[in-house]
């Protein structure tokens, strides 16, 4: 087990990284390749203004028709999001092993703090396979595809928790949390989490159409 | 409930004579060219940045009135846009009908979706693209073929004739002479300060709408013209139909008279469709950014009459009174505001609905809907029973629809459900209160 954490915390990691950051970019310049090649007429309407207007937006909790009409999610969504940045880039844990292998350090979140936002995140999830389990117009369109990703943040998380609190094998626990980590950096560019990547851009896109042709809000 | 589109097929004399020429191979050649040729990078990041939320749903009124979530607007493309990805267009005749039924005939493309959707997800886009697969198969609703194989032969959308479109102008121009005796409707008057163009509804049965902009140009003493020649239809059934190429030579037919006539400007009547069509649409298909001739709906140019003094209220209609906010010109160009003060200056006693601007629910005509014809009736009604509860709800006598579609599908729900409303386009209004000076 200890040769397996060695690989997934040392050549597994940069693997990861690697991908995702190599597959991200990779992703974003080909979609960039392929709208200038054929959306070209369409990628013309883009501006900066309506754009980064229409996004912050969206970024205000409850300062869209959409999220004001679904407050449960909307709270959820937000929660989730928030901590799914915070958690790992704050984390002392995390914070400790770059120290260890880079030797640069900054500030973390108390570990209590952490540890109820790491809470929260699994809560979340659950509310999420509650939402896909429950309501017609999710179960409708919920596919496998959409329970691996949800698996996989919930496995990441759910693992660190356990691991932290000493709950069962720690040394298990710890390697599964990383390579559940790992799996999900690489799923990024390559799944439905690249709505990370292309989010943004659609919700630039749309709101550049409103803003600039339509001039009518798009929130 | 949940159903699904197989459960409430529809038969429609164009899609099973469309179905009954494929086989699956013929499909998937032509989809396969359809993605290659047309298929880019909106498609493909709609389709992979989706995350199955379901937020979208509670933006539609086919799902606001069905409560069903097969028509939910990420539903409507799980039946259609993924299956054909999925399947690399490998799919069958019946899937297509079914495609068909949901793109022509359960979503009004009204883009009301864009205001719940976190990622900015056009599925009216998506839509469009199904339409123009099905198009492109050969698989369209005869209804809707119907006028598109009409502005394909005519250039207008109900096959009237061209020494028909004239006469009609000239009998408007008669009957209102009666009423106002130096009336004219000018045709063809080079370098006029506009070109008024209407819907080809207009002169086949709503001839009345003619005559009333006719006395509050007349009446406002404007200089003004309209074509005699093929163009001066408006509308664009080809637009949503998903005939691309019908639908550039009408927009560039319409534009072409603008410019042969060296108006300054064109101003259409009370139609949403045609103003997406001229404004958003046929421009971008013929290569403009924007529309070569300035363009002006009908709220903006009456706005700009009443606030310019040339015409005057005689009177307030009296209220209360409701507006419905049509999505072309208010979600596809922000009239909202404009709308509002127009009414608010002919109308007394206005009663607001909720919600109501941009995130006004659609007519559930537009988009082409309604066009699809009798066979389809029904689904559109019974799925526009929210906009019923929200008209019912402000209370009114009387809606202000300033679009001709919106007139269509509000008149069904009205009658469905007894709501004892009246539409009224603003130009009925105006031409009932305004100051008649010229009038006999």
């Amino acid at each position: 087990m200890l040769e397996l954490y060695a690989l997934a915390v040392g050549p597994l990691a940069w693997l990861a990284f690697g991908v995702f950051v190599i597959g991200s970019l990779a992703r974003l310049f080909s979609m960039y390749s392929l709208a200038k090649k054929k959306d070209a007429a369409f990628l013309s309407y883009m501006t900066w203004r309506y754009s980064l207007r229409s996004i912050f937006h969206w970024l205000i909790p409850f300062g869209s028709l959409g999220w004001r009409e679904n407050p449960a999610l909307t709270v959820a969504t937000y929660v989730f999001h928030i901590c799914l940045f915070l958690v790992p880039i704050f984390l002392m844990s995390h914070i400790v092993m770059w120290d260890t292998s880079f030797g640069f350090t900054y500030a973390a979140l108390p570990d209590g703090l952490a540890d109820g936002l790491t809470v929260a995140v699994m809560v979340v999830c659950l509310f999420f396979a509650w939402r896909r389990l429950s309501l017609p117009e999710v179960r409708f369109v919920t596919s496998n595809h959409d329970w691996l990703v949800l698996v996989l943040v919930f496995c990441t998380f759910s693992t660190g928790f356990l691991a932290y609190h000493q709950i069962g094998d720690s040394l298990t626990l710890t390697t599964l949390h990383v390579l559940c980590g790992e799996a999900m950096l690489i799923a990024i560019p390559f799944t439905r989490l690249s709505h990370m990547l292309f989010g943004f851009f659609a919700r630039g896109y749309i709101g550049s159409e409103f803003g600039g042709v339509r001039r009518a809000k798009d929130w | 409930m949940t159903t699904t589109i197989a459960d409430r097929r529809i038969e429609d004399a164009g899609l099973e004579a469309g179905i009954a020429r494929l086989t699956p191979e013929k499909i998937q050649k032509t989809i396969l060219a359809v993605l290659e040729g047309e298929g880019g990078a909106r498609l493909k990041t709609y389709v992979e940045t989706c995350v199955r939320c379901g937020m979208c749903a509670k933006a539609c009124h086919y799902y606001m009135s069905h409560k069903d979530p097969s028509y939910a607007p990420v539903a409507k493309v799980r039946q259609t846009m993924w299956e054909i990805l999925k399947h690399k267009g490998l799919v069958s005749p019946e899937f297509i009908h079914q495609c068909a039924q949901i793109a022509y005939t359960e979503c009004n493309l009204c883009r009301r979706c864009m205001h719940y959707c976190p990622l900015g997800i056009d599925t009216a886009y998506i839509m469009s693209f199904v339409r123009r697969i099905c198009h492109k198969l050969g698989v369209t609703p005869q209804y809707i073929q119907d006028t598109a194989h009409s502005h394909s032969a005519t250039m207008n959308q109900m096959w009237v004739k061209d020494d028909e479109w004239i006469d009609t102008l000239k009998w408007q121009e008669d009957e209102a002479r009666d009423e106002m005796p130096e009336l004219r409707i000018p045709l063809e008057v080079e370098g006029a300060d506009f070109m008024y163009s209407v819907i080809a509804p207009e002169p086949k049965f709503r001839t009345q709408l003619i005559y009333q902009a006719a006395f509050i140009f007349n009446q406002a003493g404007l200089n003004w013209t309209m074509p005699a020649t093929p163009g001066w239809d408006n509308s664009n059934m080809a637009m949503f139909s998903g005939d691309m190429e019908i639908m550039g030579r009408v927009e560039m037919a319409h534009f072409e008279a603008a410019q042969r006539l060296r108006v300054k400007r064109i101003v259409m009547g009370e139609c949403g469709h045609a103003f997406r069509a001229i404004y958003d649409v046929g421009n971008r298909w013929l290569g403009w950014g924007m529309h070569p001739v300035p363009v002006v709906h009908s709220i903006e140019f009456f706005w700009d009459l009443l606030n310019s003094g040339k015409i005057r209220m005689a009177k307030k209609y009296p209220g209360p009174v409701t507006i419905h906010d049509p999505c072309n010109v208010i979600r596809g160009r922000g009239l909202m505001d404009k709308l509002r003060e127009v009414v608010h200056a002919i109308c007394d006693g206005v009663v607001e609905m909720t919600p109501n601007r941009e995130h006004n629910y659609c007519c559930c005509a537009g988009g082409g809907v309604i066009n699809c014809g009798p066979p389809f009736k029904n689904v559109r009604i019974v799925g526009n029973s929210v906009k019923a509860d929200q008209l019912k709800a402000t209370g009114v006598k009387t809606c202000i629809a300033p679009c001709h579609n919106c007139h269509g599908g509000l008149e069904d729900i009205i009658h469905k459900y007894g709501l004892g409303i009246e539409l009224k386009f603003l130009g009925d209004i105006i031409y009932e209160c305004m100051e008649k000076k010229g009038a006999s």
